[in-house]
C-alpha cells in the first residue's frame, strides 16, 4: 500500500503541467554535470563499496544481485 | 581465473591509465574514427581498509550514439580483493582457533582481537551491455544485461525499462524491471545453517575424525538466489536551473541469502565462548526504497543532493543523505567535495552472540553489516583536461563506519571486549576519458 501511495504521490507532484523551462532556456541543464548520469563511474564504484559494507543497496538504480563481495 | 592473472590485467590497465595522457598527446593527429565515435571512460580505484580488505578495481566504460538516439553503452570491470574480513565470532580474552571456509586449515586469533579470516581473496570480472532506443517521439526503451564472475560467485542479470517524456521534455516517467540470478560455490561447500563450526583438530583423536565431523556440517557445494527488482521514477525539470528525480523501488530476493563464511559465537554465562555455529538467514527478503535527487545550478557551482530511505522485512531500515558540489575553478578545471551520511537499523535476527543456555533461534547472524551502524564518507575530487582535451580527475575519499551497541547484555568477560569495532577505509581513484 505504501508503494502505491508513493507512486500516486510522485505522479501527482509531477503532474503540475507546464512547469519547466522552454527548450531554448535549457542551456544550463544541458551541461554534463547537470545530467542525472554525471559521475556515473564514481557512483558505480561507490555502489560496489557500499553494497559490500552495508545492509541496503539500490534506490538510484536496481538493487540487483551482482557479487559475493565480503 | 588466477589472482595473479587478473592482477596483471589490472596492472596493465593502470599503465594504460597512467600513460594515457602521453598516448593522447602523441596520437592526437592520428586518432582513428573508431575512437572518435565512441566515448570511452576509464577509472582505476584503490580501496584500502585499515588492517582488513584491500581492493583494486579498473573500469572501462564505452558509449556510442548510433544516431537518432540509438545508444549502446557497455562496461568492463575487473577487480581484485584481498585481506581480512570479520568472521562473526566475538573477541575473547584468550587465543581462538577457527577453521578456514575451505575446511583445509586453521587460523588463530590473538586474545582481545576481533576474529578476522585473513584468507579473503577473490578476483572478479564484470561485463555490462545496454541498448537504448526511441520507440516513438516521446517513448524510449532500454534493455541490457550483466555478467559478473568471480572464483566462487556468478551473477547474471537482465533488465528493461520504458520512459515517457512529456511537457516539452520537462517531465519524464519511467518504469523498469530487472531479474538477477546469483550462484555461489564457495571452496569447501555451503555449511548447514546453525550446525557447529568445528575448529580445533586437536580435540579429536585423529585428523580423519576431525575431517569427518567437519564434512558432516557441509550441506552442498553450491546454492543460488534470484532477485526481482521494479523501479518507478519521475524526473521533473522545474526551472532552467533545477531538476529533480524521484524513484520508488521494490526488490524481492529468494534463495540462499545466508553468508556461508560467517559464524556466530555461543557464549556461556561467564562470557567465554562455548562453541561457534554457522549463521542462518531467512531465504527471502523483500525491500522497498524511496530515492530523491535534486540538482541546482548556481552561477558558481552545481549542487547535487540526494536522499534514500530503504526498508525491508528483515527490519533493516536505512537513511542515506549524500551531496556533491561541482565547483568550476578555471576554464576547464573543477573541485568537487563529496559527503555521504548513512544510518542503518539492525536486522531482527542480528545478534553479536547468543547465550548457550538459551534455545538457538531459527535465524541468527552476527554479521556487523546487518547490525546497527552509522557511516560517513568525506571526499574531494579534482578534475581538468589534458592538452589534447581529454578530461581526467583524481578522487580521494575517506569512509568511516561505526557499529552501534545492539543492546545485548554482555555476560562476564565480554564486558571487557570490543564487540562493535569501527571500520575505516581510504579510496583513491583516477578517471580518464579517451
Amino acid at each position: 500500500m505504501k508503494i502505491i501511495i508513493s507512486i500516486l504521490l510522485t505522479i501527482t507532484l509531477s503532474a503540475c503541467a507546464n512547469i519547466g523551462p522552454k527548450p531554448w532556456e535549457k542551456g544550463l541543464l544541458a551541461e554534463e554535470q547537470m545530467t542525472l548520469e554525471a559521475n556515473a563511474i564514481d557512483m558505480g564504484l561507490d555502489d560496489h563499496i557500499y553494497f559490500s559494507k552495508e545492509g541496503t543497496s539500490g534506490g538510484r538504480s536496481f538493487a540487483g544481485g551482482g557479487c559475493g563481495c565480503n | 581465473m588466477q589472482l595473479k592473472d587478473v592482477s596483471g590485467l589490472i596492472a596493465s590497465a593502470a599503465c594504460c591509465l597512467i600513460s594515457a595522457d602521453v598516448i593522447a598527446n602523441e596520437s592526437i593527429n592520428t586518432e582513428s574514427d573508431w575512437l572518435d565515435d565512441w566515448q570511452i571512460d576509464s577509472a582505476l580505484m584503490l580501496y584500502s581498509e585499515v588492517d582488513r580488505v584491500s581492493a583494486l578495481e579498473a573500469v572501462f566504460s564505452f558509449k556510442k550514439d548510433f544516431k537518432d538516439e540509438h545508444i549502446f553503452s557497455g562496461k568492463l570491470v575487473i577487480d581484485s580483493l584481498t585481506g581480512a574480513s570479520a568472521n562473526g565470532a566475538v573477541s575473547q580474552p584468550i587465543v581462538q582457533t577457527f577453521t578456514r571456509p575451505s575446511g583445509n586449515a586453521q587460523y588463530t586469533v590473538k586474545a582481545n582481537e576481533t576474529p578476522l579470516d585473513d584468507t579473503f581473496k577473490d578476483t572478479r570480472v564484470q561485463i555490462n551491455g545496454q541498448w537504448t532506443s526511441p520507440f516513438s517521439a516521446d517513448i524510449t526503451t532500454s534493455f541490457g544485461g550483466q555478467l559478473s564472475k568471480e572464483y566462487d560467485y556468478l551473477s547474471l542479470s537482465v533488465n528493461g525499462s520504458i520512459s515517457w517524456d512529456t511537457n516539452f521534455n520537462n517531465t519524464s516517467y519511467s518504469l523498469g524491471g530487472s531479474y538477477a540470478y546469483d550462484e555461489i560455490e564457495p571452496e569447501g561447500g555451503i555449511p548447514i545453517a546453525l550446525t557447529k563450526h568445528y575448529s580445533d583438530p586437536a580435540l579429536f583423536a585423529s585428523q580423519a575424525l576431525f575431517d569427518q565431523a567437519y564434512s558432516s556440517t557441509i550441506a552442498t557445494t553450491s546454492s543460488d538466489k534470484q532477485t526481482f527488482d521494479m523501479l518507478f521514477g519521475v524526473t521533473q525539470v522545474w526551472t532552467k536551473r533545477l531538476i529533480t528525480l524521484i524513484n520508488v523501488g521494490i526488490s524481492k530476493v529468494d534463495g540462499y541469502i545466508t553468508d556461508p563464511f560467517k559464524i556466530v559465537s555461543r557464549v556461556q554465562s561467564d562470557g567465554y565462548t562455548l562453541d561457534n555455529i554457522n549463521e542462518s538467514r531467512p531465504d527471502s527478503r523483500n525491500k522497498q526504497s524511496y530515492f530523491m535527487q535534486s540538482k541546482y545550478h548556481f552561477d558558481w557551482a552545481i549542487f547535487d543532493v540526494s536522499y534514500r530511505y530503504s526498508t525491508d522485512d528483515w527490519e533493516i531500515n536505512s537513511h542515506t543523505l549524500e551531496s556533491r558540489i561541482h565547483i568550476p575553478s578555471k576554464l576547464t578545471s573543477y573541485w568537487q567535495p563529496h559527503v555521504r551520511i548513512y544510518q542503518q537499523s539492525a536486522a531482527e535476527f542480528y545478534a553479536p552472540f547468543i547465550l548457550s543456555q538459551n534455545e538457538t533461534p531459527n535465524y541468527v547472524s552476527a554479521d556487523y553489516r546487518i547490525g546497527d551502524l552509522n557511516a560517513i564518507t568525506l571526499g574531494l575530487k579534482y578534475g581538468d583536461q589534458t592538452q589534447a582535451g581529454n578530461p581526467y580527475s583524481i578522487r580521494l575519499e575517506y569512509y568511516f563506519q561505526t557499529s552501534e551497541d545492539s543492546g545485548h547484555a554482555r555476560p562476564g568477560v565480554l564486558q571487557q571486549q570490543d564487540l562493535y569495532p569501527s571500520v575505516s577505509a581510504i579510496v583513491v581513484q583516477y578517471n580518464y576519458r579517451f
